[in-house]
C-alpha cells in the first residue's frame, strides 16, 4: 500500500472541486452519503456504454459479461468483509432493505409471542422500524439497551437484559448520531451465550474501519454502498449460509425461483432465492469499483486520518464555549462523526448560514427521533468526516461557525 | 450569498427569535392546536380566546429554527385583533407571497413581509409555513366545535 496522501485522494473525486456560493465546497455530510471516486463513475459508464444487459438468463455475450461483473462484485464484497463464502452475500437497494429482508425472512415465521428482540436506544430508525413491525407481527416484545450520557453502551448492560427469552439482537457497529464505536464482537459473545443471534449494522461502520464478520462471529450484517464511495441504490446482505438456506423468501418474482407452475413454485439457491427481479445491475459493478478504491487506500489507513480528523475537531470546539458535543469523550470510543449544539444558534439556521459559506453538515434528527428525545434536544448539527477530508477544512468549518455566531449575534434595531 | 442571508434573516426576524412577541400560555384558550415537522423536528402549538367574533388573545409555544420560531411569532402579532375570516385572508397573502406573488398593500402582511427572504431558501418553506398552517388547523377545529 502507498503512503496515505489526502491530496492525492481529493484529486480522485471531481465533485470536490466545485465550488458553492462562490466558496471552496467542504463536504461533511459524508455520514449521510459519501462522494464518489471518478472510477466509480467511469466503471458504471462503461457498464452502460459497453455491456449493458440483463444478467442470469441471456446466453449472448453481453450478458455474459455482465452476469460475469455483477457476480464477481459478489465475491469481492465477501472479500471485502472476510465473509466465508460469496454464497452469503444478498444484494439489496440498501442496508434499510437488507434489514428488512432478514427481519421478515428470518423473523416472521420464526418468532413467537414473547419473545424478545433486543436492541438499544441509539439505532438509525432503519434498524427500529422493521422490528416494529416484526414484532406487531409476531407478538414479539422488544427490548432496549440503554445509551449512557455520553453516547455509549456498556456491557453489563446488555448482559443484564440478555435471556433465552431473546431471539435476537440487532445492534450498530457505529452510531450515525455519535460517531460512537460499539463493542460488537463481546455484544455478539454475549447473545450466542444465551442462543440468540446477531445482525450488525454497518452502514456507518463499513466506509471507515475494516470489517471482519468471522472475527466479529455476527450472523448477519448489513450496510449500504453509496456511503462507501459506491452508487445509491444498492445495499447489502451478509447472513450465515445455513441461516440464508433456512429463511422464507422476502420478494417474490423473476430470478428467485427454480421451478414454477400456475400455482406453486420452488426456490433459487441462495443467495439468488433473494434477489427477485431485475437488481441494480450497474450499480453493483460501480460498487465494486468503490470496494476497489477503498482496498487500495487501505481501510487503516482510513480509520487512522478520519482519527486524526475527529480528534483535531473535538480540540478545536473546546474553543467553542457555546457549543455542547455528543457523543463519547474518548477518542477509543469515536468514529468520524462530531454532533453538537449551539446555544442560541438552531442547526437549521447554522446548517443554511454554513452553506452560505461552502460548507455542507447535516442538521436535523438524523433519523433516531427516540435518541434526540434522549438528548433533550430537537435536532442536532453534525460533522461526519471521509478520507478525502483535510484539516484545513475543519478549520474552515470553525471558522464558518464562529461567522455564523457572530452572525446571528449582530444588534437587532428596536422594533 | 451574504446578501441572500441578510434578506432571510432580516433583523425583525432575528429579534423575534431571540425575543418572542406572544410566547407562553393561555389561562382558558378557545382553541388550542399543536403541530410539527416531523422532517426537521420543529414544534409549534398556538391557544386562541375567541372573543365577539375576534381572536381577542393568542399565544404560542414552540422550538426550532429561528424562521419558524420568528415567524409564529410576527404572525401572533399580526393576528390578535382579527376576525377568522381576516386571519385567512392574511394567511392566503402569505402564502402567495412563498409563491412569488407580490401582496395586494405593502402594508397587508405587517413585519411578516419580512419572510420575503426565505423564498430564496426553499428548503426553508416549511419552516415559516408551519405557523400557518398550524394557525389554520385552529381556525378549522374552531369552526367545526362552533357547527
Amino acid at each position: 500500500m502507498n503512503a496515505f496522501n489526502v491530496e492525492t485522494i481529493r484529486k480522485d473525486f471531481p465533485v470536490l472541486a466545485r465550488t458553492v456560493n462562490g466558496k471552496p465546497l467542504v463536504y461533511l455530510d459524508n455520514a449521510a452519503t459519501t462522494q464518489k471516486p471518478q472510477s466509480v463513475i467511469d466503471t458504471i459508464t462503461d457498464y452502460y456504454s459497453r455491456y449493458n444487459a440483463n444478467i442470469h438468463r441471456g446466453i449472448h455475450t453481453l450478458a455474459e459479461e455482465a452476469t460475469e461483473a455483477y457476480e464477481a462484485v459478489r465475491s469481492q464484497t465477501a472479500r471485502f468483509i472476510h465473509a466465508p463464502s460469496e454464497r452469503t452475500i444478498v444484494f439489496t437497494r440498501n442496508a434499510t432493505e437488507s434489514i428488512n429482508l432478514f427481519a421478515w425472512a428470518w423473523g416472521r415465521s420464526r418468532l413467537r409471542a414473547g419473545d424478545e428482540i433486543l436492541l438499544t436506544e441509539m439505532e438509525h430508525h432503519a434498524n427500529l422500524i422493521p422490528w416494529q413491525m416484526l414484532a406487531r407481527a409476531t407478538g414479539a416484545v422488544l427490548r432496549f439497551v440503554p445509551v449512557t450520557d455520553d453516547g455509549r453502551i456498556e456491557l453489563p448492560r446488555v448482559e443484564a437484559l440478555l435471556s433465552p427469552r431473546v431471539k435476537l439482537v440487532a445492534i450498530t457497529m457505529m452510531s450515525n448520531v455519535f460517531g460512537t464505536l460499539t463493542p460488537a464482537r463481546a455484544v455478539v459473545e454475549l447473545a450466542h451465550k444465551q442462543g440468540a443471534i446477531v445482525l450488525l449494522d454497518a452502514a456507518q461502520a463499513a466506509a471507515h474501519m475494516a470489517i471482519d464478520v468471522q472475527a466479529l462471529g455476527c450472523d448477519a450484517l448489513v450496510f449500504s454502498a453509496h456511503k462507501m464511495l459506491g452508487p445509491t441504490g444498492v445495499g447489502a446482505l451478509y447472513a450465515r449460509q445455513d441461516l440464508l438456506e433456512q429463511m422464507d423468501p422476502f420478494l417474490g418474482g423473476g430470478e428467485m425461483i427454480l421451478d414454477v407452475q400456475l400455482t406453486s413454485a420452488t426456490w433459487n439457491e441462495v443467495p439468488w432465492k433473494f434477489e427477485a427481479g431485475t437488481p441494480n445491475i450497474g450499480g453493483v459493478i460501480g460498487f465494486g469499483a468503490a470496494l476497489s478504491y477503498l482496498e487500495k487506500v487501505g481501510m487503516d489507513a482510513i480509520q487512522a486520518h478520519e482519527h486524526k480528523l475527529t480528534a483535531y475537531a473535538l480540540e478545536q470546539f473546546t474553543h467553542v464555549p457555546e457549543a455542547t458535543i455528543h457523543g463519547p469523550t474518548q477518542m477509543i470510543d469515536r468514529g468520524g462523526v462530531v454532533a453538537f449544539n449551539l446555544e442560541g444558534l438552531h442547526p437549521h439556521d447554522l446548517g443554511t448560514l454554513l452553506d452560505g459559506e461552502g460548507v455542507a453538515i447535516r442538521a436535523g434528527h438524523h433519523c433516531a427521533k427516540p435518541l434526540m428525545r434522549r438528548l433533550g434536544v430537537p435536532a442536532t448539527a453534525r460533522a461526519s468526516f471521509s478520507l478525502y477530508n483535510t484539516m484545513d477544512e475543519v478549520d474552515r468549518l470553525m471558522e464558518a461557525i464562529r461567522g455564523a455566531q457572530a452572525f446571528f449575534k449582530r444588534q437587532p434595531v428596536k422594533r | 450569498m451574504m446578501e441572500k442571508l441578510d434578506e432571510l434573516y432580516r433583523e425583525v426576524i432575528l429579534e423575534h427569535y431571540q425575543r418572542p412577541a406572544r410566547k407562553g400560555e393561555l389561562p382558558s384558550p378557545t382553541v388550542s392546536v399543536n403541530g410539527a415537522n416531523p422532517l426537521c423536528g420543529d414544534e409549534l402549538a398556538y391557544q386562541m380566546k375567541l372573543d365577539g367574533g375576534r381572536i381577542a388573545q393568542i399565544r404560542f409555544a414552540g422550538k426550532g429554527c429561528a424562521i419558524s420560531q420568528a415567524a409564529a411569532s410576527m404572525l401572533a402579532d399580526e393576528l390578535e385583533g382579527k376576525t377568522p375570516e381576516q386571519a385567512r385572508a392574511l394567511i392566503r397573502s402569505l402564502k402567495a407571497m412563498m409563491q412569488g406573488q407580490e401582496p395586494a398593500s405593502p402594508d397587508e402582511l405587517g413585519e411578516l413581509s419580512a419572510l420575503e427572504g426565505v423564498r430564496k431558501f426553499p428548503v426553508r418553506v416549511k419552516c415559516a409555513a408551519l405557523s400557518w398552517n398550524v394557525v389554520e388547523q385552529a381556525l378549522d377545529s374552531h369552526e367545526k366545535a362552533g357547527k
